[in-house]
């Protein structure tokens, strides 16, 4: 035991220098374990249908959707059967949505921690990120049986489909570190939220195609990195269109700049959670 | 290894008050961009508005060491700073000036069950919170048994938390609490739990941990606990340091300031948000076991409030409960304040308590906040005359109650001398 140094820590106000402290965050990564655990293991408690929600939500709506926009209103899908094309985009989607208000809300919702105990307060909205992957397992399981059924084999664009998972999920938190932070000193964020994810979901190809879209506007569509991960999920597992390209790239681009502003956001207000939470 | 396990310098804390809403309102934000656009967003978006911040300041100026191994009782009143100096030091929220260095991994309990899930099973719960206090998987695991042992909980390990009884919730999580093994624990009134049995247990648990040569920072009103536990103490008084020594010497110190307060029967001390004590008069004072005592009270509202319960709290000079007056039970409840300071007189016909010092307190519920207020006064007791010429048993040895009482027996029995 005197082998070892003893760690020093020095608390002081802190200073405008930002830095982002990510040894303290691995040492708290079973934290994280724990809070994702937890998420997972609460959500379905006490309810009649456990974790069929997790499939029942996306397969409705492409119902809804298939009927109105595929069936009535006859919305193109890039010559992929209507509910496929839909469900492909729904799956990213919805995790996105769900992380997005989950993460919003996790540090007001975790406030009885923020006050008692110290941890990197980074490790909360991460948590609730992570915990929505649970939901999207599932769900994509149903996404297999439909492939199957309409005998559609992915090409080798496949093995890119972690990449835009991953987008999906540093979008969701990069959205939640600044909201999540705000939330904390305007509680105005979270009557927000539901109109939010509403306008951002029309604003995002997921039950039309983002060809729909004149040529020469889709990299400036691309700004929104949700359009970017909805047609990276259509062209990794349909493999029916050509790469998403430049809107990719700047959708990859606003991520960047997202994560970056939000991260540095929060750090800042950091130290005034457990005040005014 | 360095022989000092903390150091404080000049540390402060200062909160803004004096803002009427607890959050920000977005619009006033949004007013002060448009016309200052840009500087709310430098200051991390805590525009003050016009005029000047009210602030106060939790802390103010402290410097302190505390050497390895040392156990530090830290007392004073509500209010003087002393949760808030816990929370800078176990880094939940940041000095506003000054700098304190910790040698050591640091633990803190500032409330046993942080985290506690209802829908949980205990077994799951211990290694949630277990993780929330910062132990890693492999060590809950280890200690997984001795805490369930400690516990007592065998049986309902595997049974959801919302299904125990309070008693076995405080139970199971005092236990994950108390194997928490760091350098340094900083401990804020977490004995107060359980049952008489399990609160024996929880202080012997932690007078284990202050013999075993770690460093213990701990704050209590129990303070017949803080003496027993801690070698040193600091006092704290409105956010300043007034005492740093010996326990007794601190712990004198302040039961002194407390008697030293009551002489002129004028008070002000603030009772939560909405109201301040005006005046608190004692009649007499002192006051001989079985006779009557007034008590004469004002509150002043500093706003208009709504007071929905006032009870008056008795506690030993040692922070044991003696009695509670709940004053709803005479009327005093949901009482609209504005303006006018309110008075009214509290009576004891006979006051039945032993001779000796007694700390008077307030439990206070308001539309805004509710909360107990201790240490407001002293309550001194004198012993009444004898009138039959045998001495009582000392003061210490007879409890808090003095009964009145009458003896029938036989004539016989007076024979036997």
């Amino acid at each position: 035991m005197a082998a070892e140094a003893t760690p020093v820590l020095i608390l002081r106000p802190s200073t405008g220098f930002l830095r982002l402290h990510l040894r303290d965050l691995w040492e708290y990564r079973e934290l994280l374990y724990f809070l994702v655990w937890r998420d997972i293991k609460v959500r379905y408690k006490q309810t009649a249908l456990g974790a069929a929600w997790a499939i029942l939500q996306p397969v409705m709506t492409m119902l809804v959707f298939s009927i109105f926009f595929g069936r009535l209103a006859k919305v193109p899908s890039d010559g992929v059967p209507y509910p496929i094309f839909a469900y492909v985009a729904l799956l990213p989607w919805q995790l996105f949505a769900f992380a997005l208000s989950e993460s919003s809300n996790s540090l007001v919702a975790s406030q009885n921690l923020i006050t008692k105990v110290y941890f990197p307060r980074l490790v909360i909205p991460i948590s609730s990120v992570l915990a929505g992957l649970v939901d999207f397992a599932i769900a994509f399981v149903i996404l297999l049986v439909m492939m199957l059924y309409y005998g559609i084999v992915p090409t080798a664009a496949v093995a890119l489909l972690p990449l835009f998972l991953l987008l999906a999920v540093v979008t969701a938190l990069a959205v939640g570190l600044w909201l999540s932070a705000l939330n904390v000193k305007y509680r105005d964020v979270r009557y927000t939220i539901p109109f939010l994810t509403q306008f951002w979901m029309f604003a995002t190809p997921v039950a039309y195609p983002a060809s729909l879209v004149p040529e020469r506007w889709r990299p400036l569509y691309g700004l929104n990195p949700m359009a970017g991960v909805v047609e990276g999920f259509r062209w990794a597992l349909l493999g029916k269109q050509h790469a998403p390209g430049p809107l990719l790239w700047v959708s990859i681009a606003a991520v960047v700049v997202l994560l970056i502003g939000g991260l540095r956001y929060f750090k800042k207000t950091e130290s005034t959670f457990a005040d005014i939470v | 290894m360095s022989e000092i396990a903390i150091r404080v310098e000049k540390l402060g804390k200062r909160y803004s008050i004096g803002k009427r809403e607890r959050y920000h309102a977005l619009r006033d934000t949004l007013s002060d961009a448009l016309s200052a656009p840009f500087r709310w967003l430098r200051h991390g978006g805590s525009a003050n508005g016009n005029g000047a911040p009210e602030h106060i300041w939790a802390l103010r100026d402290i410097s302190f060491e505390v050497p390895r191994g040392e156990v530090v009782g830290i007392v004073g009143r509500n209010g003087a700073g002393k949760s808030t100096l816990l929370k800078v030091l176990s880094r939940i929220t940041e000095p506003t000036e000054g700098r304190a260095e910790i040698h050591g991994r640091v633990g803190s309990l500032l409330e046993v069950g942080t985290g506690f899930h209802p829908e949980l099973t205990g077994r799951e719960n211990v290694y949630l919170n277990g993780a929330i206090l910062g132990m890693h998987k492999a060590e809950i695991a280890r200690k997984f048994d001795e805490i369930v042992a400690f516990a007592e909980i065998e049986k309902f390990i595997d049974t959801p938390v919302k299904h125990y009884s309070s008693g076995m919730y405080m139970r199971l999580a005092f236990a994950v609490a108390a194997h928490l093994d760091t350098d340094i624990l900083i401990v804020d009134e977490v004995l107060a739990v359980g049952d008489a049995e399990f609160q024996k247990k929880c202080l012997g648990k932690m007078s284990d941990i202050s013999r075993g040569g770690r460093t213990v920072l701990f704050v209590s009103h129990n303070l017949s606990a803080v003496r027993s536990l801690c070698g040193t103490g600091i006092l704290l008084e409105n956010g300043e340091l007034h005492g740093r020594g010996p326990i007794h010497n601190v712990i004198g110190e302040y039961s002194h300031g407390l008697a030293r307060r009551n002489g002129s029967g004028m008070h002000s001390q603030t009772l939560g948000p909405t109201l301040r004590l005006g005046r608190l008069k004692i009649d007499p004072s002192p006051v001989t076991t079985g006779e009557p005592l007034s008590l004469t009270i004002q509150l002043v509202p500093r706003s208009v409030t709504s007071v929905k319960e006032i009870a008056l709290l008795l506690y030993s000079e040692y922070g044991a409960r003696v009695a509670v007056l709940d004053l709803r039970q005479h009327g005093l409840r949901n009482l609209i304040l504005d303006d006018e300071p309110f008075e009214f007189q509290v009576h004891i016909r006979r006051l039945p308590l032993v001779e000796g010092k007694y700390r008077l307190g307030f439990y206070i519920a308001t539309s805004e906040h509710a909360d107990d207020y201790l240490d407001v006064a002293v309550l001194t007791v004198r012993a009444a005359e004898s009138h039959n010429g045998i001495v009582p048993y000392p003061a210490d040895c007879r409890g808090y109650l003095d009964l009145g009482f009458s003896v029938e027996a036989e004539v016989a029995m007076q024979v036997r001398r």
